[in-house]
């Protein structure tokens, strides 16, 4: 399934958006889920690669200020290229929010849902260019 | 609160007026400074929303499902009672009204946990359809609510909706790579829908696509083919990737053919043949990591034959290896080489130096990665070199990736009994140098290795004794928990090898020193029966000594060389040539008796009487208490010590001074041959198929005999005991003799306790040096010097990953091995597969070879002749299969139906492309490089046709890519 699940966590290890792919979860396995990635991945370091084998996935990470990009794939999947995609939806943020923060997503998380939306189907990537990404957005803003 | 919770069942207009909004409720969790007022928040949160979200006003109700969904997807909290109320705003005309709602179900709904969804079937389609009036803002969250919750029903339901979405042609439809991903998630689901959504999401991949249909239509069989048990479905799709690897300037797209092409490549050998060049012309120009790496993976998985492209995959990997500054590329290039088998070993000798370094990495997972590629590169010329360092190393890495170490020396040279193993006595002190790592937690592996080499490999016994005797005799081990059981195999294998040891007394000391009441009563069991076996040992040897002698002093007063010697220094007074022609002269004296008496006399080490008579006092004051003991297993094997002794005793002569006296007494003979018959039969492995070789006396009917039991044993007695099992089972760790350093240690330790708790041991006479307390149990005693780095630590192997052929070593000793099972894991080769899979197969196979017989016509507008020359090869190879197949379901005969006519014309077609190709192969010659790949092609396709029409091949023969 490509793309198992897209986390954002900030330091503290508080859940910033979660999405989950094709896989059902109970909310305990998620929360069980979370909290083990949380340990994991946060306690590396910068001098640490952004791969960490977990249960059956691959996590790959990358942490821009406060928060962490966790996206959860299968083992097949191209690490390097899911590292690219997390830095292209960090962008896409950016471009939106300007100089996006952790309070932008925590006060628009259905924006950034809509953005993952966009990018993410079905844990396939079927997106990557910024403008397209973008476009559903604006065209609501104006509306509204 | 509590009064507004009690008021909760009807939502007023103060509700509605003074609503809290989303933001509101994230700005008091943000505020609230603890996980208690923050609960108190959320709870307070949680009231309001269940009155709210029932208001009549969709405003209101909007915002409480937001609230709700934000709660529950970043806290966890259930949603699914609410699940009605998201559905109820989907028909909602302002659009931010569905949204929200979409966006509360597609994280919260599932059709194991929902089973709304089917009411909203109606509302669905009409987002779905497309319409002017009908905004694409809402057919996005449609879909992807339709991928993520959508039961088999529903997605049979609405799998014709996603129909004019996925065919649309309209150059950049937005809907269209997400219906490809929604209709991939049907397929899985719901495989009947195959023959519906096949088609088109195969049309998506033509050249008159959109791009981000294609990308997202190669994910979607990426996804396909990777999750089919077998992708042979997919093959006829293969001139399509080859076009899509030739010509995407997506990489995400050519990751995505590239894992197809590996999935394809073992079903057909020519997939491989004609993506060689284009991968390794990847290799050599992309830019991206992301597509190197998978045209590395690709080539290490798929084209291990082709040597130009495994040493440019290598070459590659090297300046991930090299490159410091991204950890993310050192531990992707050892994974990478982890797929390499031993046949390009040269490639990990390449990077040895890096690899090495990369134990020593701040990354656990980059260390991990390198000690699997070490280990995947022992061989048994490498073994001890790698071994020792490896072991060295661990003692100054931390705790866990010492026992992985541990743990990955253990299993790979215990693999498949020890076949990389050729010195064992290098092997067995291997294992006793690693219960000294400080992070010892490997016991119950190395109490398994000591005794199994023990029972399989006899030339290691004599070693085996010494690691055992070293591990006995240091008093600090005893507290360590994690070596309790290695010293279990340590004390069995004193006891059963004592004739190969120097000094059984020793062993005898070291057994019953007094920390042993540390152990749990499971080990003491085995110490005291140890004991038991050394004592019946110690007597037997004494006794067969004093019967030796006799016969000695017979011998010599025969050769008429001296006089009749007495007392216990004889032997050890004899030169060794006179015992030898005394000897020769005795040839009535049993072989190995003489042995026995040569080994005692080459280590100048005899029993007297004196010693054996403190043995028994030092064995009954010690293991008197026991007897009483509370645990039975140590109390009756106590007993059983305790009984030995007191019939020993209870000999007439024991008292007398004369030691050859001994011997006349009838009743120690006796005990003797009774004590030797007991222990003189070697305990052996045994193969769990032993019984099963035991043939049926003739005349023996096992079911009548036994079948009257049955009544009266219950099934647990009568259960045949089926695997290999002992008495006792022990481990046992060592020092290397040669380390006088490491040997005198514990010496020094025991002599110390000696000092302490002399009414315990033996007599002694030699001056030790004291020292003032036990070590902690684990102190590194080996001679490491701990200022070397892991600059050393290169050097030490460098010349050692690649097998050295024509090594000087002493020839391996047998190593007993029962029968083929014997120690060979059984792999259970599960093969479970998914029969979603394989229907989700069968459906699209179907699918390809009927339904895409007829070449498509929609395309042939286009007006780029290769595609449609493309086109024609695609359906070329679906008509071939076909044609094929009907003939096999027909025989040769000649039917007049449509699809053997569609076959003549077809090879009427073939000819025709080939000319066409010609013609392009003349015009690409001015065009760029791309139709110089064509050109390569077509080339390829004249060379192969020949013998394909002649040699027939398996059912499903294809003609792709040539």
């Amino acid at each position: 399934m490509g793309i198992r699940f897209v986390l954002l966590v900030n330091k503290q290890g508080q859940t910033r958006l979660a999405q989950y792919y094709a896989e059902h979860l109970t909310l305990d396995e998620r929360r069980a889920l979370e909290g083990e990635i949380v340990r994991k991945c946060l306690a590396r370091t910068d001098q640490q690669c952004s791969f960490v084998e977990h249960r059956n996935y691959k996590i790959v990470y990358r942490r821009y200020a406060s928060l962490f990009f966790l996206v959860g794939v299968d083992n097949d999947e191209n690490e390097l290229a899911i590292l690219e995609f997390i830095h292209l939806f960090v962008e896409t943020m950016d471009r939106h929010f300007g100089n996006v923060c952790e309070l932008d997503i925590m006060f628009h998380l259905e924006k950034a849902h809509f953005m993952l939306e966009e990018m993410v189907m079905n844990g396939c990537i079927v997106e990557t260019s910024k403008s397209n990404i973008l476009m559903p957005i604006q065209l609501m803003d104006k509306a509204s | 609160m509590a009064a507004t919770s009690a008021s909760s069942s009807s939502p007023s207009l103060i509700d509605t007026l003074f609503q809290r909004s989303l933001d509101d409720v994230i700005r008091v969790l943000r505020s609230s400074s603890s996980a208690a007022l923050e609960a108190a928040a959320i709870a307070r949160a949680l009231d309001e929303i269940r009155r709210e979200i029932r208001s009549p006003d969709l405003d209101t109700k909007v915002v409480a499902l937001q609230k709700l969904t934000y709660l529950a997807s970043l806290h966890h909290f259930d949603m699914s009672w609410a699940a009605f109320h998201a559905l109820e705003l989907l028909p909602s005309t302002s659009l931010p009204h569905p949204r929200a709602a979409y966006l509360a179900a597609s994280l919260s709904f599932h059709p194991s946990s929902t089973d709304l969804l089917p009411l909203a079937t109606h509302q669905l389609r009409k987002h779905l359809a497309p319409s002017p009036s009908n905004s694409p803002a809402l057919a996005a969250p449609a879909l992807h609510l339709l991928a993520l919750a959508s039961s088999p029903d529903l997605a049979r339901h609405l799998a014709p909706d996603l129909l004019p979405i996925l065919s649309s042609q309209s150059s950049s439809n937005p809907l269209r790579p997400k219906a490809v991903a929604t209709a991939l998630r049907t397929l899985a689901v719901c495989p009947d829908t195959a023959p519906v959504l096949f088609k088109p999401l195969v049309e998506c991949l033509s050249l008159s696509s959109d791009p981000r249909a294609v990308s997202a239509a190669i994910g979607a069989f990426c996804e396909l083919a990777l999750a089919a048990p077998d992708p042979s479905p997919y093959l006829p799709l293969a001139p399509e990737f080859y076009r899509l690897l030739v010509d995407s300037r997506n990489n995400w797209v050519t990751i995505k053919v590239l894992k197809i092409f590996a999935r394809l490549a073992p079903l057909e050998p020519r997939v491989t043949a004609r993506i060689v060049d284009p991968v390794c012309q990847l290799l050599r120009c992309s830019p991206a990591k992301s597509l190197v790496f998978e045209c590395i993976r690709t080539v290490f998985s798929s084209l291990l034959d082709h040597d130009a492209a495994v040493r440019l995959a290598v070459d590659k990997i090297k300046e991930f290896l090299a490159s410091e500054a991204d950890p993310n590329l050192r531990y992707l290039g050892l994974q990478a080489l982890n797929m390499l088998g031993p046949a390009h070993s040269w490639a990990v000798e390449d990077s040895r130096e890096v690899v090495i370094q990369s134990l020593n990495d701040t990354d656990t997972n980059i260390r991990r990665e390198a000690l699997r590629l070490i280990m995947g590169m022992l061989c048994d010329s490498n073994v001890v070199d790698i071994c020792n360092m490896l072991i060295k190393y661990a003692i100054k890495s931390d705790p866990e990736f010492a026992n992985e170490i541990l743990d990955a020396v253990l299993s790979t040279c215990g693999r498949n009994v020890y076949e990389l193993i050729v010195d064992f006595d290098w092997y067995v002190s291997l294992l006793g140098e690693m219960v000294r790592n400080p992070h010892f937690a490997k016991g119950d592996e190395i109490e398994r290795q000591l005794v199994d080499v023990g029972l399989r490999v006899r030339d290691a016994r004599p070693e085996l004794i010494r690691v055992a005797r070293n591990l006995l005799i240091d008093p600090a081990l005893l507290g360590n928990p994690f070596l309790c059981r290695v010293l279990s195999a340590a004390a069995w294998v004193s006891g059963e090898y004592v004739e190969f040891s120097r000094n059984p007394l020793e062993l005898v000391e070291a057994l019953l020193q007094p920390r042993i009441n540390l152990l749990p009563p499971f080990v003491r069991a085995v110490y005291v029966q140890a004991v038991f076996k050394i004592l019946a040992y110690s007597f037997i040897s004494f006794i067969e000594q004093i019967q030796a002698g006799e016969l000695l002093a017979i011998g010599n007063s025969l050769n008429q060389r001296g006089g009749k010697q007495e007392g216990s220094d004889l032997v050890a007074a004899k030169s060794s040539s006179d015992q030898n022609n005394a000897f020769e002269l005795e040839d009535g004296v049993a072989t190995a008796d003489k042995a026995i008496l040569f080994d005692s006399i080459e280590k100048q080490e005899t029993f007297k009487h004196e010693s054996i008579s403190c043995l028994l006092n030092l064995i009954e004051t010690v293991v008197g208490p026991l007897s009483e003991c509370g645990e039975v297993e140590v109390q009756e094997r106590a007993r059983n010590v305790l009984g030995l002794i007191l019939i020993i005793r209870g000999t007439q002569f024991w008292n007398i001074e004369e030691e050859h006296e001994l011997t006349r007494d009838n009743k120690i003979t006796k005990i003797v041959e009774l004590m030797e018959a007991s222990f003189s039969e070697e305990l052996g492995p045994v193969s769990t198929n032993a019984q099963k070789r035991v043939s049926v006396p003739e005349g023996l009917i096992l079911n009548e005999n036994l079948s009257d039991l049955l009544d009266i044993l219950g099934d647990d007695d009568i259960n045949p005991c089926a695997s290999v099992s002992f008495s006792f089972r022990n481990h046992h760790s060592t020092e290397t003799n040669q380390d006088s350093a490491s040997a005198i240690g514990p010496n020094s330790l025991l002599a110390e306790h000696r000092k302490r708790h002399g009414l315990y041991y033996l007599p002694m006479d030699k001056d030790k040096s004291e020292s003032n307390d036990y070590p902690c149990a684990n102190e590194p005693l080996l001679p490491v010097s701990h200022g070397e780095d892991t600059e050393d630590i290169v050097k030490l192997p460098a010349q050692s990953l690649i097998p050295e052929k024509a090594k000087p070593t002493k020839p391996r000793p047998v190593v007993i091995r029962l029968d083929e099972g014997d120690g060979v894991s059984r792999s259970n080769l599960s093969t479970a597969k998914e029969s979603k899979d394989d229907m989700l197969s069968g459906a699209i196979r179907d699918v390809l070879l009927r339904n895409e017989k007829k070449p498509s016509s929609t395309h042939k507008t286009s007006s780029d002749r290769t595609s449609q020359r493309r086109e024609n090869d695609a359906s070329e190879n679906s008509e071939l299969i076909s044609q094929q197949k009907e003939s096999n379901s027909f025989g040769d005969r000649e039917h007049g139906n449509s699809s053997s006519r569609k076959s003549r014309h077809h090879h009427k077609e073939r000819i025709e492309s080939s000319g066409q190709n010609r013609d392009n192969e003349e015009k690409s010659h001015r065009h760029s490089a791309k139709s110089s790949r064509h050109h390569r092609r077509h080339k390829h396709r004249q060379r192969e046709d020949a013998p394909l029409d002649i040699v027939p091949q398996s059912p499903v023969i294809q003609d792709f890519l040539l």
